[in-house]
């Protein structure tokens, strides 16, 4: 295998209602998935949500092999259970309602496969499962154009404040939301090796995949620029929690699929990718490591102190230091990136995935721009402007201080750093860019709409898709392992497990739905 | 089946190499270069106008809950 693998790709956006402080950020995410159930009808002919099935949920189950006492969690990590929003808990956030009629819609399943949803203080999409770097891309894309979707029908609702959507990381003011990874693996890969062979990786990766930071620290308030969002808000090598404490390499080991041979590693330390370039490397080069580290041939080297480590390679856009390494020796952050690409190299090259005739395509892809990216960065990093997020972003900030003579610590500058991320064509300052030609595009625009409404072929996310489209009003419920509808005729709710994620594909199961338009037919023909 | 899932995907990605578009890369004489600096400044004058008005009141009213 290699590049291979079932991935998928969570972005919680940051949301914000200009000019006012009057609105509770959880209800004006409800107003996001409202207005997206809206725009698609979805669920609207039910007259509710399409709840989520958290049958399978086990958010403190610890991949090292034990369950936090849930006495002793933050409630933050108690995502199992459905949360409700009230008046009341509103009005003790301080938060105001004016809309008293509209609804709390806090979950959506989506046509595509994927989840829209309210999570902790977030609009969040998850995205569906797909089996390749480039779809990842192409699907987590396609979320960006969901989230317009509910913005633009939010402008044009009268009595719902304006709210702006940004794919970024962190308000500068202390807090980060999260942009996750989950990569399924085999359980029988033991979790110290994933350990070993990923923190170095995770250590370094930032400088192809980072989006870019106007700030240092976790308030922001040092002057500079620094190459990731996130780095600057992690403080553990290993651990549970997502939300506080956060660990360079998280265990929470919920499968959502056979526990017994399957892992969903979740991972929490990558920015959010608006850059193509950068999201693809992001999952593809970790896809790679991933197949290494299961198969005994990643590099083994250890930092000395890998959260510091992570934060000095943030902070180093100049690509100039070295890190101390256990022992004793010092890399930099490009030195373990060849090392790793290197290794991935050889390793392709033996297990014949990165041939040009008879590989799979993407593995060949991935090395490609690694080797490319990498050699660039060791040369001249500004020509990366058209490719990597946080070398774009940067690139235009000296524009503005060589034509304005800014410090780095213009308010104009942070605005800019903000303001990039807005997912709004004609104000995100990446798009601006992109509509003037200077980033690459992976995936085409067409192929990324379609995304929007159709899900991957190629695993189960087709299943649960084309259940949406089909049978949305009966499907009261569905998660990334089941989906639950509610037959008229039937006194019983039905519960489709889809415990395999590379079932429920199109090649499977396209005749079921196609044969079978009426949903008693459909789920008598699941049933032979 | 999965050697199946593979073949697709691999069609699909040459599928994909036709989409990707060049970067567009600086030309090194200097009327070039001229041409590209009024470029960027066209550029800068651009997002000027779309901007959010008062940098340093938007920026502080982005405030955010936690997440994770």
């Amino acid at each position: 295998m290699s590049a291979i693998r079932v991935m998928g790709a969570e972005t919680e956006y940051g949301i914000h209602a200009p000019g006012t402080q009057e609105f509770n950020a959880t209800w004006l995410s409800t107003q996001v998935v409202h207005a997206y159930s809206r725009e698609t009808n979805h669920r609207a002919s039910a007259g509710g949500e399409t709840r989520w099935d958290y049958t399978d949920e086990d958010p403190l189950a610890d991949a090292r092999g034990w369950s936090m006492p849930r006495a002793v969690a933050d409630p933050s990590q108690l995502t199992d259970s459905e949360p409700v929003l009230t008046a009341a808990q509103i009005a003790l956030e301080g938060g105001e309602v004016r809309e008293s009629s509209a609804p709390l819609m806090m979950n959506m399943v989506l046509g595509n496969g994927a989840r829209l949803y309210v999570d902790h203080a977030h609009p969040e999409y998850s995205s569906p499962e797909v089996t390749n770097p480039l779809d990842a891309v192409r699907w987590d894309a396609a979320g960006d154009l969901v989230a317009l979707a509910a913005v633009r029908r939010i402008a044009a609702t009268p009595g719902v404040p304006a709210i702006n959507l940004y794919k970024n990381n962190t308000d500068n003011k202390s807090v980060s939301y999260g942009s996750h990874e989950n990569y399924l693996m085999p359980r029988s890969v033991p979790f110290k090796d994933i350990v070993a062979g990923l923190t170095p990786f995770f250590v370094t990766r930032a400088i192809m995949c980072g989006a870019g930071r106007v700030g240092l620290g976790q308030d922001g308030s040092g002057s500079g620029f620094q190459i990731t969002q996130r780095a600057d808000f992690f403080e553990a090598e290993v651990g549970l929690e997502t939300t506080i404490r956060r660990p360079i390499i998280n265990t929470r080991d919920e499968p959502h699929a056979t526990a017994e041979k399957y892992r969903r590693l979740h991972v929490i330390i990558g920015d959010a990718n608006l850059c193509q370039v950068s999201n693809f490397l992001k999952f593809g080069t970790t896809a790679l490591v991933l197949d290494m580290i299961e198969h005994g041939t990643a590099p083994e080297l250890e930092f000395a102190d890998s959260v510091e480590s992570l934060r000095a390679v943030s902070h180093d856009w100049e690509l100039k230091e070295n890190h101390l390494l256990a022992d004793g020796s010092f890399v930099s952050a490009l030195d373990v990136q060849w090392l790793y690409l290197n290794a991935a190299k050889a390793h392709c090259a033996s297990n014949g995935s990165s041939h040009q005739e008879t590989g799979d395509g993407h593995t060949a892809m991935v090395l490609a721009k690694w080797a490319e990216i990498l050699t660039a960065l060791g040369t001249d990093p500004m020509s990366l402007a058209g490719q990597l997020e946080w070398v774009a972003k940067l690139n235009l900030l000296q524009q503005y201080r060589t034509r304005d003579n800014m410090s780095w610590d213009d308010p104009r500058l942070g605005l800019i750093d903000l303001q990039w991320s807005d997912i709004r064509p004609e104000k995100g300052l990446y798009y601006k860019l992109l509509q003037h030609g200077r980033i690459q595009r992976l995936v085409s625009d067409d192929s990324i709409t379609a995304a929007m409404t159709q899900p991957p072929a190629d695993t189960r996310a087709y299943f649960r898709g084309r259940c949406i489209q089909a049978f949305g009003r009966n499907v009261v419920g569905a998660s990334w392992d089941s989906v639950i509808f509610e037959v008229p005729q039937l006194r019983r709710l039905q519960r489709i497990s889809t415990k395999e994620p590379l079932r429920g594909t199109e090649q499977l199961t396209r005749e079921l739905f196609d044969g079978n338009p009426e949903l008693a037919d459909f789920l008598s023909a699941l049933a032979l | 089946m999965a050697s199946q899932e593979q073949k697709n995907v691999s069609s699909r990605t040459e599928e994909e190499h036709v989409d990707e578009l060049p970067v567009p890369t600086p030309a090194p004489d200097s009327a070039a270069a001229q041409a590209a600096t009024s470029g960027v400044d066209d550029l800068l004058d651009e997002i000027d106008g779309v901007l959010e008005v008062n940098a340093e009141e938007f920026v502080r009213g982005f405030v955010q809950k936690g997440g994770q």
